[in-house]
């Protein structure tokens, strides 16, 4: 890697022009090569003039670079007018002298040409063009125009070659636009004098679905990128998005952030999911994936980040109206600008252009989190493999942003449900899998853990509710019964509850024996230690007794033998 | 509809004035070339009803817009209308009397 980036190093040292369009400065590593002709080719209708035209006024508003554009073409009025709806005002940059129109009309029916010529006019307008404004960016759009106007194809393509030449030593930085021919990149073959960086676009049609897709051919004299890339046209212009898998490199957190159902965070380790995760929430019709989706938005919210919603299936009005029944309220977000639902049927455009799109908004919006509600609905629009790459690219794409993501799938029933429709499983870090669980005539939600990467999570099926008061996990009774949900739950529950019931009132009252009995034995004892006490003081007062007797009758001795005058 | 036009065009040549431009940058040996080709053309054809402008863009290149000049030289027929443009050293006489309408085209 190291050595490779060593190898990329001395090349940067090409200038570069910057075009100011969004990912195209990326995907070419700083722009276009500075003061040196790039040719934009395509076929009809595939933006090459709005990317042209982009690169102008970016060109004079962001860079200081005034432009000339030579439409071959467009009138300058027709261009103006183009050009309004993307917000580009060409007369206000015409007036401040930071741009240049010039509409160069070839009519093959006015001109008859007879003996030697050469372009030296078209030369000379360029010239004036470029001095009048002190332009540093030119335009020649579609240059080829001149084929048909013009019968002496040797002349002009000599011509063509010395203009190449002219405008390299001019030094500006040009833009050259070509229509896309049959065999070359262009019909005439303008590759041949327009050799330092060839951009392709594109505008193909799949299954009903256009993608506009941006390539570069060469750019001699420097790294870029070598893919397709997607680009979009919208009301600010171009952009291209170089959404590549970039590897797995990103860093990861070890913050957790709570799914918004306390119960389940306990079950993922006790704390939520992992922040930069991926989640998946599989299961089949009305299990409430969305209701989980929802309850993980509201909680991001109220931790105030931000958080984006992909709804592919229903409206954002919907949505809130069917989470206020669970008691999720998603309106006060929204009008906090904390939650953003950007809801889309699949089928409005192609898979990459949803990709574009997605990580346009996500670059916009910068949420915390992502919810894509169902993935399942983009396999409408694309094959297998194509989703996978693209979902796998969005998943590294938001890693690498350190974004949460949250993906609901929708399983078929009768289909194996630990199996996601296009294997995206692998992808995930956390999957959680709801499923029916039908027991005595009724169908109940069952929720579970199938794998949670990094962290110790609880293997139990816990029964989830959908109540008004948000999303409640409990436990499904597990006991010699089997397992069981819902009122059989209840009903089993409450015969527990009632058989509890009888035997801590059986307790209470051998509680109550015993204690009745110990006391009567403490009141025994306490009769025999008075009796006790009552014998010591008897053998006492004997002792006693026996002592003073002992003593009279000493003295009584002592006496008899004081009288007797005993000689003792 | 060729000749018709070709007619009308007789017709109004009559009693107008011949105004041509020829647009040249410097005095390069295509643009002398182009000049003398066209002097002896107008004496031959025209004689006394033509007025040549000669317009170097070299000197006044904001010119070139107005007359969308590409090609040097080019030879512009301002009147009688409708405007016609002959590009090149005029050295091909029968095409530039084409071009002017002074001849109609063969075939």
């Amino acid at each position: 890697m190291t050595k490779l980036e060593n190898n990329i190093k001395p090349l940067e040292n090409l200038p570069k022009c910057q075009t100011g369009i969004r990912g195209l400065d990326e995907i070419t590593d700083g722009g276009l090569p500075k003061g040196r002709p790039t040719l934009v080719c395509g076929s009809a209708g595939c933006g090459k003039t709005l990317l042209a035209m982009e690169f102008l006024v970016r060109g004079a508003a962001q860079y200081n670079e005034p432009g000339v554009f030579v439409s071959f073409e467009e009138s300058s009025e027709e261009l103006v007018q183009n050009v309004a709806s993307l917000g580009f005002d060409l007369n206000d940059l015409a007036a401040q002298k930071k741009m240049y129109l010039d509409h160069i009309r070839v009519e093959r029916s006015e001109i008859e040409e007879t003996g030697e010529y050469d372009l030296e006019g078209l030369f000379i307008r360029l010239n004036h063009a470029i001095d009048s404004i002190g332009a540093k960016r030119v335009v020649l759009d579609t240059i080829e125009s001149l084929y048909s106007g013009l019968a002496n194809e040797g002349i002009l393509r000599a011509e063509l070659r010395r203009l190449f030449r002219w405008l390299k030593e001019k030094g500006v930085t040009a833009i050259i636009t070509g229509e896309k021919g049959e065999k070359m990149l262009t019909r005439h073959g303008l590759e041949e004098y327009v050799s330092d960086c060839v951009i392709l676009l594109d505008n193909r049609v799949e299954g009903q679905i256009t993608t506009r897709r941006l390539r570069i051919v060469k750019y001699r004299g420097s790294a870029h990128g070598t893919n397709e890339y997607p680009f979009l046209i919208d009301e600010y212009g171009i952009s291209v998005l170089p959404i590549t898998s970039i590897g797995l490199k990103h860093d990861v957190s070890n913050e957790r952030i709570s799914s918004g159902i306390p119960r389940l965070d306990t079950m993922l380790g006790g704390e939520g999911y992992y922040r930069g995760s991926s989640i998946l929430i599989s299961g089949t019709a009305g299990t409430g994936k969305t209701s989980i989706a929802a309850t993980f938005a509201d909680a991001t919210c109220s931790r105030g980040e931000k958080c984006l919603y992909f709804a592919f299936e229903e409206s954002a009005s919907q949505i809130m109206r069917n989470m206020r029944s669970i008691g999720v309220d998603l309106e006060p977000w929204m009008k906090q600008g904390l939650l953003d639902i950007y809801a889309v049927r699949p089928t409005i455009y192609g898979l990459e252009m949803h990709l574009v799109k997605m990580y346009k908004l996500v670059n916009e919006f910068k949420p915390k989190v992502v919810i894509m509600d169902p993935v399942t609905n983009l396999i409408s629009i694309g094959s297998e493999t194509e989703v996978k790459s693209m979902l796998s690219r969005l998943i590294d794409f938001l890693k690498a942003s350190q974004i949460t993501a949250l993906f609901t799938n929708l399983s078929h029933a009768g289909g194996a449900l630990e199996q996601t429709e296009f294997g995206i499983s692998s992808l995930m870090d956390t999957w959680l899998l709801l499923r029916d669980i039908e027991i005595g005539g009724e169908r109940n939600r069952g929720l579970y853990i199938l794998k949670s990467r990094g962290m110790a999570h609880s293997n139990q099926i816990r029964e989830f509710l959908l109540t008004g008061r948000g999303i409640d996990l409990i436990d499904v009774y597990s006991g010699p019964a089997g397992v069981l949900t819902g009122s059989a739950r209840y009903a089993q529950e409450a015969q527990d509850r009632a058989s509890e019931l009888i035997r801590k009132e059986e307790i209470e009252h051998r509680k109550r024996e015993l204690d009745r009995r110990s006391k009567a034995l403490e009141a025994q004892i306490t009769a025999l230690r008075s009796d006790l006490k009552d014998a010591q003081e008897e053998v006492d007062k004997l002792l006693q007794q026996d002592k003073t007797e002992e003593k009279v009758l000493t003295e009584d001795r002592a006496e008899m033998m004081r009288r007797r005058k005993a000689d003792v | 509809m060729n000749i018709a036009t070709a007619q009308e065009a007789k017709k109004s040549e009559k009693p107008d004035t011949w105004e041509l431009r020829l647009y040249v940058a410097g005095t390069t040996p295509k643009s002398l070339a182009a000049f003398s080709n066209l002097k002896k053309l107008c004496e031959e054809h025209l004689a006394g009803k033509y007025k040549i402008e000669v317009v170097d863009l070299l000197k006044n290149p904001q010119l070139a817009r107005g007359d969308q000049i590409l090609a040097i030289p080019t030879l512009v027929r301002k009147l009688p209308q409708p405007l016609k443009k002959i590009i090149g050293d005029l050295s091909n006489t029968e095409r530039v009397l084409v071009g002017l309408d002074l001849r109609p085209a063969k075939g």
